[in-house]
């Protein structure tokens, strides 16, 4: 068996898009050591995106993949899913891509339930487009359309997907990458809708804005955020200021919509079968 | 459970579309609730467990076209259904469709726009969204059936079109005949044709994803099958990558087009009513070619020479037929429930070969036959 995780890439793809010190490489590489010691077999995964610099993700990989239209991943991942449930689907998303123009299909995927995993490469800035604010950009800090410091409060998906009905939440960050595979393991294999957060860096668009220009310098901030959940719970108001919870949040075995649909179609077929 | 086959029932023009789809092997379909489409929904909900098929509401009109292109990627044939609005909110994805050439078939229920417009009321006014809802070039095909029993054949054929030609398809209904109820036959499933997307048959190491074959459309391996290869958005080359190249560009977006374009003989379907020794030709589809139907008859009884050719495909639009009617009659009448979009589309292919006049009704309420055989009075005065 080859122990490498080059195995899974589209090497004729190669070299990425993305600018030095992105941290959406780190991502993908938890991602695929995370399917290689689960050890799934390349025609069974399915890796859907939407757009931005996170959805490049699926070009480079050899699994069956699919770049779709902005915010849009989970709903064709859902397609995907409720057309062959055998395959094991993956939808990679940015955090404008998934919180705000794909808010709706996220807590609405949660509230399904359905057997998707969801991984959020949470770079908290529109990189692609050039540093535009999102919906998980802190309040106070700058984006090209937050010139004078965003009034915005920031979502908390985390908090969001739990409180809509997911089976498993986690937010890691680019900075501890065992942490983060351990995460995107565990997602993988819950049975259920599964969400990992992973806090990210762009140096180019969010760095270059908020005086953290070089990646040692947004790794070293991002390191300094983000607060493991147990510590977390008892910090002040005041010393949650600034600052991000990681860890797990949720972890629940409750019914899967795959199979719930399955057993509809199971019903009807022996209903209609004893007429 | 077996669809239902060979029996004859008196069905509501969106039970028939339901009927339809079903014989054609539709086995997914996504919605979201919306007047006057829902009893399409309903149906699905309803008659798609005992099939083993997937019924799915979504979160809203973008989720459910996403879903549905997902589904068709993953080897089921899938569907949707809603009106003006909804329509509208699926057009970013029908492009994505196009581009990436995944059958489905999303049926239009129109009602009266624009906006929230006149939704218990029919109109025909979404033939021009149809063709270039979504941006940039590409191809259409757009059905538009005028019965009930049409309905059910027309689903038919836009599942075939759409497995053949790997692209989605427009089936265009009205308010009208979504819901008036009629006698529909329904055929043996022997009796039908059913077209089934091409497979590669080339080795999964060899297999170019977006590589056409003669007829211009690369066959199509389904998600799961272990020909592994990326599908995007973006302008892509045969092995699906994103390109810049300029070559590469040129030819995908040549052949999206071409590929129904050069296919029209097979796409088009009308019929002619009357047309041999016609001077005035009626134009018409939908439910207005019901009306149009009694018009020439009533015409003739008065002896004006009145003849109809009856649009059924409207994307691709019957230039040629319409070319040379013009160059046979003296004046050519359209009658739509629009402004005139069909009207400027057959002036187009009149080449100015004789005069077109548009008969347009957008007030909510159907266009009847004596209004037209009026309005053909009127011109031939002229």
């Amino acid at each position: 068996m080859n122990n490498s995780i080059t195995q899974y890439f589209r090497k004729e793809m190669l070299p990425h898009i993305w600018c030095p010190g992105c941290g959406n490489g780190i991502v993908l590489g938890a991602i695929l050591r995370a399917i290689h010691s689960i050890g799934w077999e390349k025609d069974e995964i399915v890796m859907i995106s939407g757009i931005g610099c996170s959805s490049r993700i699926t070009g480079y990989v050899d699994f069956n993949t699919m770049n779709t239209t902005h915010g849009r991943a989970l709903p064709f991942a859902t397609g995907i899913k409720m057309a062959n449930p055998g395959l094991k689907v993956i939808a990679v998303m940015g955090d404008g891509d998934c919180a705000a123009i794909g808010g709706n299909h996220f807590i609405h995927s949660a509230r399904r339930n359905i057997d998707l995993t969801a991984i959020i490469i949470n770079n908290m800035i529109y990189g692609m487009t050039g540093g535009q604010y999102s919906p998980l950009t802190p309040t106070g800090k700058y984006g090209t359309t937050a010139p004078y410091g965003n009034i915005d409060q920031s979502f908390d998906l985390a908090a969001l997907a739990s409180s809509a009905g997911a089976s498993y939440v986690a937010r890691s960050n680019i900075f501890d990458v065992n942490q983060t595979t351990r995460f995107i393991k565990k997602a993988l294999l819950k049975k259920g809708f599964s969400v990992v957060e992973v806090i990210s860096d762009c140096p180019i668009s969010f760095g270059r804005i908020n005086q953290l220009r070089t990646p040692m310098q947004m790794l070293e901030w991002i390191k300094s955020v983000s607060i493991p959940i147990k510590i977390w719970e008892k910090f002040s108001e005041e010393e949650k200021e600034g600052k991000i919870p990681t860890g797990e949040f949720l972890d629940i075995n409750i019914p899967e919509y795959s199979e719930r649909y399955q057993n509809i179609c199971l019903r009807m077929q022996q209903e209609k079968g004893r007429k | 459970m077996m669809v239902k086959e060979n029996f004859t029932k008196i069905l509501q023009g969106n039970e028939a579309c339901v009927e339809g789809a079903l014989l054609a092997g539709v086995r997914f379909f996504a919605g979201y609730p919306i007047t006057p489409a829902s009893e399409i929904a309903e149906g699905m909900a309803m008659r798609l467990p005992e099939l083993g098929g997937v019924f799915m509401q979504m979160e809203d009109e973008i989720a459910s076209m996403a879903a549905v292109i997902g589904a068709s990627l993953a080897g089921v044939k899938a569907m949707t259904a809603s009106s003006g609005p909804g329509i509208c909110l699926k057009m970013e994805n029908i492009g994505f469709a196009v581009i990436s050439e995944i059958p489905c078939v999303i049926v239009n229920a129109q009602r009266g726009g624009p906006s929230t417009g006149l939704p218990t009321k029919p109109s025909q006014g979404d033939v021009m969204q149809a063709r270039w809802g979504t941006h940039g070039d590409h191809p259409m095909i757009a059905l538009a059936p005028a019965e009930v029993d049409e309905i059910l054949h027309m689903t038919i054929k836009a599942i075939n079109f759409s497995e053949k030609y790997r692209t989605p398809v427009m089936l265009l209904l009205d308010e009208v005949i979504a819901h008036m109820r009629e006698k529909v036959n329904i055929p043996n499933r022997e009796e039908i044709e059913i077209i089934e997307r091409k497979k590669p048959t080339v080795s999964k190491e060899e297999y170019l994803p977006y590589k056409a074959e003669q007829d211009l459309i690369p066959p199509m391996a389904n998600f799961g099958s272990g020909y592994r290869y990326h599908v995007t958005g973006l302008v892509h080359n045969e092995k699906g990558y994103p390109t810049a190249n300029n070559n590469e560009i040129d030819q995908l977006l040549r052949r999206l087009t071409n590929k129904v374009e050069l296919n029209k003989k097979d796409i088009i379907i009308e019929e002619k009513y009357f047309l041999d020794d016609a001077k005035i030709a009626l134009i018409a589809y939908g439910s207005v070619a019901r009306a149009a139907q009694r018009t020439i008859k009533l015409a003739r009884e008065k002896g004006i020479k009145v003849g109809l050719l009856k649009l059924v495909t409207l994307w691709p639009f019957s230039d040629d037929t319409i070319k040379q009617l013009a160059g046979q009659v003296d004046l050519i009448l359209v009658a739509e429930m629009n402004l005139g979009q069909m009207a400027r589309e057959v002036q187009r292919a009149a080449e100015g070969r004789c005069r077109v006049v548009s008969y347009s009704r957008v007030d909510g309420e159907l266009i009847n036959p004596i209004e037209i055989l009026s309005k053909i009075e009127e011109e031939s005065k002229l």
